[in-house]
């Protein structure tokens, strides 16, 4: 993979967003997003096909079909394949993986990828409705008025009752802290321009289940973002055709993709199974051990997420997630940094967006194009990895990546 | 007849209005959980909003309408539960629309004053017109043989002048929200001489469920809060005069709007106040009070003067601030009414002389936005009076004659039994105000 772009993460955050103006749409993030990342590979006519990872344009834009989108992006995409892929807040994800797998199978040398969301189209209180969807909708009528952070709080809730509610509450709030603080280093970030001071003790403001979720405050959650990502996926050839030499890219080194049942609940609410499994076949399908890789971009849709997926990864046994984050192994200075831009919580998620926008800030930080957010990479922990979430661990794609020699 | 009982038929009359319709959504919210509760089910509530034009009503069908949404899209998590029986509405979207129907379908808009005439509570919010609210309350109560329950919203006229002069024998009480009902948290509550005990509790359970803060007041015209307002702003319009023997009325006027809103910290100046409720309707309550006040004339001749040249101020329908004493673009102020020229001058071209003239703020100047909602209120302030009352520049100095006026209406106001204590009347100033320090206060010795 080479070539990453990042619009920024429009919404609550960000100075240049107001609600009663005018924002830019789906066509301005696709093309801003497609344009920034050919004119890294030379221009259209080096792309084979496309994919585009998109949750729900159906419902907050009243979009459906947006692989026909892709030709808007530049003429030279005319009568060229070009997919969507959807599986919630894993659709971005989908992408990537539709696209690697049409590399492997070498019917396509380049492939141009993106995800896209405009999120801000509506209320919160309504696209709650919206985002619900990535739920089982039979369970809706049961489910909070905020759907996924009502879920999200439910697992929150078992954690507090098994491990420790204040134990618990710590390791989140850090983990919003590190978020905030990566993401004011990175000038695309939803949050690049906050400036509290004492996040912590945000991150530490009491839940109010009468307006909200009972186990979580606002500043668990991630944004509601608008934005568009993309990033070309390349073989060897594709890379000579474009003119990229292999040391600008990453190897994408290998995949692991799980499926959990929508319609069942989880055996038990501490535990993201699926994505246990799907970083456990990542791993083991590239040959590493975790101990190797050098940075994770996990899917921290929630505080909770964040930890869970230490002890989901095998950084933390279980039970000991909010103690590996407290502690401040998860940092950017730490033991494992995760999350270097912000993730979902501090750089931004325009849902089906953000599992490209992982890759690119993976791609950034193992290349050395991450700016100010840049951190080391020891050469004995050469590897990345992306974790990509759709709905209550239900689709989940990991990725393991390296630099190109 | 308890609390329930007594709000399944309500009227408001004057529902068109400003206070009226604020009045009408918050009554509709309350009756509509009323009956959305298991127990109430088979109850029908209905709400009667009159008024007497039917346009005027199409307008406030769609305030409502668009409040309620608002109203709703806060408390949908409240909703969903208490539409959990209801399998057909699944999403925040059903439940939200549903709530909307349901208060619409309590509230009964029409120009028919026999509408009252099964009601048990009615709220009036018209005219502050003595003989009209008078011949409004005596048909509806001559008609209704429920005995009903009146809650008058006048802001100025006394309400046991009210209760004998319509025989009402105790049924009535001064209720009167602020500007606007939905939004100040304030409510003067006013027992006339013989206000009936019920008709007084009801009112307390009535404000609670409305979540507003109640303070009661004593029955002497004007109240609390039209008592230091009309007061306050009397003042304000003399010293503009008084300067005027040494410099134009316009830029006096400008100078004394501008040691209320800087130098004493308030959300606005007082000629800015003025417009807001209308340079009308301040004149028309000082007369209503005035005839009430036995030794003061609560009169303004400028304020005659501007009615006769035909500038009132108020607002229009949407909100925004019409011109008045001072001409408002996008909400603010950007100059001032000469009565010689008949016509506005421009801040611009005089305001940097007369800035100089005042002097400058003290160095811990904060505006009110500021402080009134910063933590460190009362220490802010503190350090900011304190370094003004050090100063001797003429804005100082017309700010501490102002702050020991504000200071001695609220003082008198409790000397003269209209509030119970100094509490009251600052709590009156900072909620219904917003000021963001009571006038009764110790920051200028």
């Amino acid at each position: 993979m080479a070539a990453g772009y990042n619009s920024i993460s429009l919404g609550t955050g960000r100075k240049e967003f107001n609600p009663k103006k005018e924002r830019p749409g789906l066509d301005q993030y696709v093309k801003e997003a497609g344009q920034g990342v050919l004119k890294q590979i030379g221009g259209a006519q080096n792309v084979d096909e496309s994919a585009i990872g998109n949750f729900m344009a159906a419902r907050f834009n009243n979009q459906g079909h947006l692989a026909a989108f892709i030709p808007m992006i530049d003429e030279g995409l005319r009568f060229k394949p070009s997919v969507r892929t959807e599986g919630a807040c894993a659709s971005g994800a989908l992408a990537l993986v539709a696209g690697i797998r049409s590399v492997l199978a070498e019917t396509g040398e380049v492939v141009l990828t993106l995800g896209v969301e405009v999120q801000n189209t509506v209320k919160a209180i309504y696209g709650a409705d919206i985002l619900a969807g990535a739920g089982y909708y039979p369970e809706r009528k049961e489910g909070h008025a905020y759907f996924f952070p009502g879920k999200f709080s439910d697992r929150a809730g078992a954690y507090y009752e098994k491990f420790g509610r204040e134990y618990a509450r710590k390791g989140m709030a850090r983990w919003f802290r590190n978020a905030i603080e990566n993401a004011r280093l990175c000038p695309t970030a939803q949050e690049y321009q906050n400036t509290v001071k004492d996040l912590e003790a945000l991150g530490l403001t009491e839940p109010n289940p009468r307006g909200f979720v009972d186990n979580l405050n606002v500043f668990d959650c991630s944004k509601v973002s608008d934005g568009g990502s993309g990033i070309a996926i390349l073989s060897e050839e594709g890379l000579k055709r474009c003119g990229i030499p292999a040391s600008e890219a990453v190897e994408v080194v290998a995949f692991g993709q799980a499926t959990f049942d929508i319609s069942q609940r989880p055996d038990d609410l501490t535990v993201m199974a699926t994505t246990a499994a799907a970083v456990k076949k990542a791993l083991e399908s590239a040959g590493i051990i975790k101990e190797q890789l050098g940075t994770v971009e996990t899917h921290d849709c929630f505080t909770i997420a964040g930890v869970l997926a230490t002890e989901a990864i095998g950084f933390a046994e279980h039970g000991k997630g909010a103690q590996f984050v407290a502690e401040g192994h998860t940092a950017r200075d730490g033991k494992i940094p995760f999350n270097t831009t912000g993730g979902l919580v501090g750089w931004g998620h325009p849902t089906g967006a953000t599992g490209v926008h992982q890759a690119v800030t993976i791609w950034e930080q193992l290349t050395g194009k991450a700016g100010d957010a840049q951190i080391t990479i020891h050469p004995d922990r050469p590897y990345g990895m992306t974790i990509n979430m759709g709905g209550d661990d239900k689709t989940v794609v990991a990725i393991v990546y390296k630099r190109g020699e | 007849m308890n609390y329930t009982e007594r709000l399944e038929n309500v009227t408001v009359i004057g529902a068109a209005g400003k206070m009226g319709s604020g009045i009408l959504l918050l009554t509709a919210l309350e009756m509509t959980d009323l009956s959305l509760m298991p127990e109430n089910k088979d109850k029908t509530f209905v709400l009667n909003a009159v008024d007497v034009s039917d346009s005027a009503l199409k307008g406030l069908v769609e305030y409502i309408r668009g409040q309620v949404q608002k109203a709703a899209e806060k408390k949908t998590v409240a909703l969903r539960k208490v539409y959990a029986h209801r399998t057909d509405l699944i999403e925040n979207g059903d439940i939200i629309n549903q709530y909307v129907n349901d208060v619409l379908a309590v509230v009964r808009p029409t120009t028919r004053m026999e509408a009252a005439y099964d009601s048990k509570v009615i709220f009036e919010a018209i005219k502050e017109d003595p003989e009209l609210k008078v011949r409004i309350i005596k048909q509806i109560d001559s008609n209704n043989k429920n005995n009903p329950w009146f809650y008058t919203n006048t802001s100025s006229i006394p309400i046991t002048q009210l209760d004998e002069t319509a025989g009402l024998g105790g049924r009535i009480i001064g209720f009167h929200f602020y500007n606007p009902p939905a939004i100040q948290k304030l409510v003067e509550l006013i027992d006339a001489k013989y206000t009936q005990k019920e008709v007084h509790d009801f009112s307390l359970e009535f404000a609670k469920k409305l979540k507003k803060v109640v303070v009661p007041s004593n029955d002497f015209a004007g109240f609390i809060g039209n008592g230091h307002f009309m007061r306050d702003a009397l003042h304000g319009i003399q010293e503009a005069q008084r300067l005027s023997a040494n410099m134009p009325l316009h830029e006096a006027i400008y100078m004394i709007n501008k040691v209320g809103q800087d130098f004493l910290v308030r959300p606005m100046g007082i000629f800015q106040l003025i417009d807001y409720v209308g340079v009308d309707v301040v004149s028309y309550i000082m007369s209503v009070m005035n005839p009430h006040l036995a030794d003061e004339n609560l009169h303004s001749s400028l304020l005659d003067k501007m009615l006769e040249i035909g500038v009132k101020g108020g607002q229009y329908s949407s909100g925004a601030q019409k011109d008045g004493f001072l001409k408002y673009d996008k909400g603010r102020a950007v100059a001032v009414y000469c009565t010689e020229k008949r016509d506005y001058v421009s801040f611009e071209s005089f305001a940097t002389k007369c800035d100089e003239q005042l002097g400058s703020l003290p160095g811990s100047y904060k505006p009110w936005k500021a402080v009134n909602f910063s933590k460190g209120k009362d220490a802010d302030l503190a350090a900011y009076f304190g370094e003004l009352s050090t100063m001797n520049t003429m804005g100082a100095q017309l700010a501490k004659t102002y702050n020991a006026r504000s200071n001695a209406i609220g003082r008198k106001l409790v000397s003269d039994g209209v509030a119970n204590n100094n509490q009251d009347v600052n709590t009156v100033m900072l909620t219904g105000f917003f000021h963001a320090y009571g006038p009764i206060n110790e920051y200028l010795k």
